[in-house]
């Protein structure tokens, strides 16, 4: 058994995938139209093997109060891992994006979360003292 | 709620820390905080439930930012103390000895 897919529910599958390939920088892998929707895949530039990101819709009536309920105590839906989340931080700003909490240093780990005006907070992430 | 009962634990203690280091934090951030910085491992319930009193003694106070509820610190009750047992000046204290304050 491997872990090929996660997913992120999203309000809107074109502006999501506009949102994580222009913005977030990751590389479309598959647009399946599937009907209504489609099966979309990013993957990370540095990583393109890697595993895919569904950019799954939120179209379950569910997902509505599951996520509201994340984002107002500031959860995020996943996480990315990043080599130097204060350069990403910058970088991201510069692109318009929201941070609801900039970069923290907690301990072993430096975090933000920023909003991926689909629905989701995310959050990204750096591992301090890997060598 | 006074604000006397209100500090007088340490995980709300610990709430303002976090808060006074940095203002507008989501309930997802102050948890990280409390368990990363004083190992406190509360649950995001009872983290809740802290800042409600905190909250109702009005030591901190809530806005919306997008859809997120974010919290920050608010001194001013704080006053009170300061106006019920004034702090001595320099030279009140120059016989007085150093102790550790709890934190």
């Amino acid at each position: 058994m491997r872990i090929n897919w996660t997913s992120v529910c999203v309000d809107d599958q074109e502006k999501a995938l506009r949102f994580y390939t222009e913005t977030l920088g990751f590389r479309l892998k598959h647009n399946i139209p599937l009907g209504e929707h489609a099966w979309i895949t990013v993957v990370s530039e540095e990583a393109p093997e890697g595993t895919e990101l569904v950019l799954e819709p939120a179209g379950h009536p569910a997902v509505v109060p599951f996520r509201k309920a994340l984002v107002e105590d500031g959860i995020p839906y996943t996480a990315f891992a990043v080599d130097d989340v204060e350069a990403e931080h910058e970088r991201l700003v510069a692109e318009g994006v929201r941070f609801v909490q900039p970069p923290t240093d907690l301990g072993t780990v430096i975090t933000a979360v920023f909003d991926d005006t689909c629905g989701n907070l995310i959050q990204i992430m750096e591992e301090k003292g890997q060598m | 709620m006074d604000i006397y009962r209100a500090i007088a634990d340490r995980t709300r203690r610990a709430i303002l820390d976090e808060l006074v280091d940095r203002s507008g934090q989501s309930l997802f951030e102050l948890c990280a905080r409390l368990i990363m910085k004083h190992g406190i491992e509360s649950s995001r319930q009872a983290i809740s439930q802290h800042l409600d009193v905190l909250e109702a003694a009005g030591l901190i106070r809530t806005r919306r930012e997008g859809r997120s509820k974010l919290h920050w610190f608010e001194g001013a009750p704080l006053k009170a103390i300061g106006e019920r047992w004034p702090i001595p000046t320099d030279e009140d204290t120059s016989h007085s000895t150093d102790e550790d304050n709890e934190q």
